[in-house]
Formats: structure tokens, C-alpha cells, sequence
């Protein structure tokens, strides 16, 4: 139980949490809520009822893929996507471990990415995602699909001002 | 007299998105409009940088809407996931007092809100350029059966898109129609595609695909016309019912300009059949 849950997930987002009254029209909208543990009306009310530990160890806040459905149906005008991502850095940060690790090795890989080149080289990071994933033989065939098309170059491009981007990253911590 | 405008390219215009890139730009030249693109550029972080932390994302976000402030351009964004990455930290900026000045000393320009974040169907789609764009149809699109899917980012949230009907927009609809094609009326045009669920988990991205695709193939359609990299993608990949398009491909293929043939053949699902 955590009485700032509320309060710390409306800052971070920029959402009016406290005005969720359960119509439900965003669960009823949801493509992913097939995957979640916990529809996104219940995830309203469990930050309203201060649920931290529940909902940082959730998979309901790594199935979201911020597709905005729910946010622009809620009569009350609250986004989710924010709302989730508030979720999933305070997972991160308090050192939970997360319910969908294939989710986070794929977004490390892909700022890690940012980080070293300003851009996405999709050859190193999709090799980097595989690593980390320990996942070798699921969709593999994607990446060589799309390089057979000419679609996955062999060579990096870079941003010029790799400085002013290794600050951002510092910056947010990562 | 023409305007040119700022031009930031995204990392799949030199990958996944080329046809998608190589089809805007020789459209674009056509109608006379000018892009420069950015003198430098990073990744808008994707869906990534904000499913890690909120703050990475503003970051690089601000790092690009800066580099288009000094141009003092408006900013066009052929990929989705960038426009809406950019048209949200635009959005902070506009109403985040202390978020825009600390953007404003790191990254050293002035923020005037005059600089706007247009999608490519933002700068196509307009009322003024529909005669320009009759005028270089060369083979109208007469027969073809089209179903226009426009996906998420483009769209919502309204307030930060600017689209007013988020559950049935038609700026894409309308330009196919004008292109001569025959534009049916379907039920899963702001459907969400999986996104990155591609690469995560094939088998959520290939039920959310199907869904699309049936609805598409009830309505009789011959092909459906996309403007994000990242559906054509999952869509393309993942099924081998209905040939996807980018719709610049089509603006192209009635303009008969570029080279159409080449950008086909980047497609999982062969659309030269169509044409």
C-alpha cells in the first residue's frame, strides 16, 4: 500500500487519475486486454487504492502499446499510454522485476542503440535484442526476411552531435 | 509560389520504410514542394525511449524539434511513430512552462510554437492541393477497390494530432478518391496493428493483423493503403491474403512517376499485379 502512488503517477503523467468513475469504455476499446492480468479500468482504480506492488509486477503494464484507443474514448479525457509509462519506469527504477522481460531487452537494445549511434542501426540492435532475450529461434525469420528484401542496411548511420546525445541519455539516467 | 518546408527522415526511411520514403519524395518534387532535411537528426526514441523512461523521450524528441525551430520551418514527418513522438513533445513544450525553458538552455534555440509538426498526410491530405494533385493523375485508379487504414499514431490522441474524428478519419479516403480509386467504407481503419508486439510476441501481432485483414477481405477490397512504416510491416509480414500499399506508392502509380516496379518489390505481398 502506498498512499503517493496517486498523486506521484498523476505528476509524472500529466493525467487527471482522480477522475476515473469505471465507465470501462477504455477495457471495452482495448486491443491488448486479452494479455493483461488487469484490465486498464481496474489499473485506474488500483492507483486511486495506492496498489504499487500489484501493479509494478504486473504484465498489463508491458502489454500496453500506447495505441491511444482508450485516451481518446475516455469521457474524462485521461491517456493511459502516460499513465503506463509512469508505471513501467517506477518498475525499473525501485528494481522490480518486470512481468515481460522479452519487452524490456527489446527496448534497452533499441536505445541502447540511440545511444551509441544517435539512430537505430537494426542489424546490431536486433542481434542485441536476441542476446538479451536468450530468445534465438522465435521470429527470426522477420529480421531475415525484411534483410532479404534490402530492407536491414549492413552499415550504421550516425548523428553528428553524438556529444549532445550521450548528454540526454545521462541526463534521463540511462 | 511554393514553400519549402523541413524534412526529418526517420531511421526507416534508410530501412524498412525505403519505398515508403523513395514514393513521398518524387510525389512531394511533383507537386513543386521543397524539403530540406534537418542538418542534424536523431531517433525520436520510437516506442522504446518511452516505455523506459519519460524523460529520454522528451529529450531526444526536444533535441529534433530544436534543430527544427533554428530552421524556422514547419517540420514534415513521413513516419507515424515519429510524428506522434515529436507532436507530443511539441505539446509539452506548448503547455509545460518549465519543461520548454530547460529544452530551451540545453539544446540553445527559442521555442515560438511557430515551427508545426505535419505528418506527411498532413501536408498531402490539404483542401488547397487538391487540384494540383488531379491535375498529375496521368492513369486515374479506375477499378481498384482500396480500403485506407491509417493506424494510431497519425491519428490519436486528438487534442495533440489535431484529427477531429479519431474514430473515422477520411483525409486519406478522400485522396485515393481523387486518385480515380474506389474507396469502400470498413470498420478497422484506426485499428492498432500490434506496433512493436511485432517483434515481441508474433503470435498477439498475427491475431491483431487477421482481424485487420478480414474485415478488409469482407469488404472486397484488392488492396489497403497505409502511411506507417510500421503497419506495413506487421501487415505485410504476417499475412499473404491482401497486398498493402504506402499511399504516396498509389499517388505515384497515378502520377506514373518513380520508380514503381523497384519500390513493388520491397512489398512481402506483390502488388504489381493490381496495376
Amino acid at each position: 500500500m502506498s498512499e503517493n502512488l496517486l498523486q506521484k503517477v498523476m505528476a509524472e503523467s500529466d493525467q487527471p487519475i482522480n477522475l476515473c468513475y469505471q465507465c470501462k469504455k477504455c477495457s471495452v476499446g482495448c486491443p491488448m486486454i486479452d494479455e493483461f492480468d488487469f484490465p486498464p479500468n481496474m489499473v485506474m482504480r488500483m492507483i486511486q487504492l495506492g496498489m504499487k506492488d500489484e501493479l509494478l509486477k504486473s504484465k498489463a503494464i508491458w502489454m500496453c502499446v500506447s495505441c491511444e484507443t482508450c485516451g481518446s474514448r475516455c469521457p474524462n479525457e485521461i491517456r493511459i499510454a502516460p499513465i503506463m509509462d509512469s508505471l513501467r519506469a517506477q518498475c525499473l527504477n525501485e528494481g522490480v522485476t518486470p512481468a515481460d522481460p522479452v519487452t524490456v531487452a527489446l527496448h534497452s537494445s533499441f536505445i541502447n542503440s540511440i545511444k551509441t549511434f544517435g539512430r537505430i542501426h537494426e542489424a546490431t540492435m536486433l542481434m542485441a535484442y536476441k542476446w538479451k532475450s536468450k530468445n534465438f529461434t522465435s521470429d527470426l525469420d522477420v529480421g531475415l526476411k525484411l534483410f532479404l528484401k534490402g530492407k536491414i542496411p549492413l552499415l550504421p548511420k550516425k548523428s553528428k552531435n553524438m556529444a549532445k546525445i550521450k548528454e540526454i541519455f545521462k541526463e534521463a539516467g540511462k | 509560389m511554393a514553400t519549402t518546408y523541413s524534412y526529418y527522415p526517420g531511421c526507416t526511411s534508410h530501412s524498412t520504410a525505403i519505398e515508403y520514403i523513395e514514393a513521398s519524395l518524387a510525389v512531394i518534387d511533383a507537386l513543386g514542394i521543397g524539403l530540406n532535411e534537418l542538418p542534424d537528426w536523431c531517433c525520436c526514441g520510437a516506442a522504446s525511449a518511452h516505455n523506459l523512461s519519460t524523460s529520454l523521450a522528451l529529450g531526444l524528441s526536444a533535441f529534433n524539434l530544436a534543430e527544427a525551430h533554428k530552421t524556422g520551418r514547419d517540420l514534415v514527418i513521413p513516419c507515424a511513430g515519429c510524428y506522434g513522438n515529436l507532436a507530443q513533445a511539441d505539446h509539452v513544450m506548448r503547455h509545460d512552462e518549465k519543461e520548454r525553458q530547460r529544452f530551451e538552455k540545453q539544446f540553445d534555440f527559442n521555442y515560438d510554437g511557430q515551427v508545426k509538426m505535419l505528418s506527411l498526410v498532413d501536408l498531402l491530405a490539404r483542401e488547397e492541393l487538391r487540384p494540383a494533385i488531379k491535375d498529375l493523375v496521368k492513369k486515374p485508379l479506375k477499378g481498384l477497390k482500396v480500403v485506407c487504414y491509417y493506424g494510431c499514431a497519425i491519428v490519436r490522441p486528438g487534442a495533440i494530432t489535431g484529427v477531429d474524428d479519431t474514430e473515422n478519419p477520411r483525409r486519406i479516403d478522400k485522396m485515393m478518391a481523387d486518385l480515380g480509386a474506389e474507396v469502400i467504407d470498413w470498420s478497422c481503419k484506426v485499428d492498432c496493428c500490434g506496433a512493436d508486439l511485432g517483434l515481441t510476441d508474433a503470435e498477439k501481432t498475427a491475431e491483431l493483423v487477421n482481424k485487420i485483414v478480414d474485415y478488409a477481405v469482407a469488404a472486397e477490397a484488392d488492396c489497403l493503403v497505409t502511411s506507417c512504416a510500421l503497419c506495413e510491416a506487421n501487415i505485410d509480414i504476417r499475412q499473404q491474403r491482401l497486398p498493402i500499399l504506402y499511399f504516396t506508392e498509389m499517388m505515384a502509380e497515378a502520377f506514373q512517376i518513380g520508380d514503381r516496379q523497384r519500390w513493388w518489390k520491397k512489398h512481402f505481398n506483390d502488388p504489381s499485379k493490381l496495376f
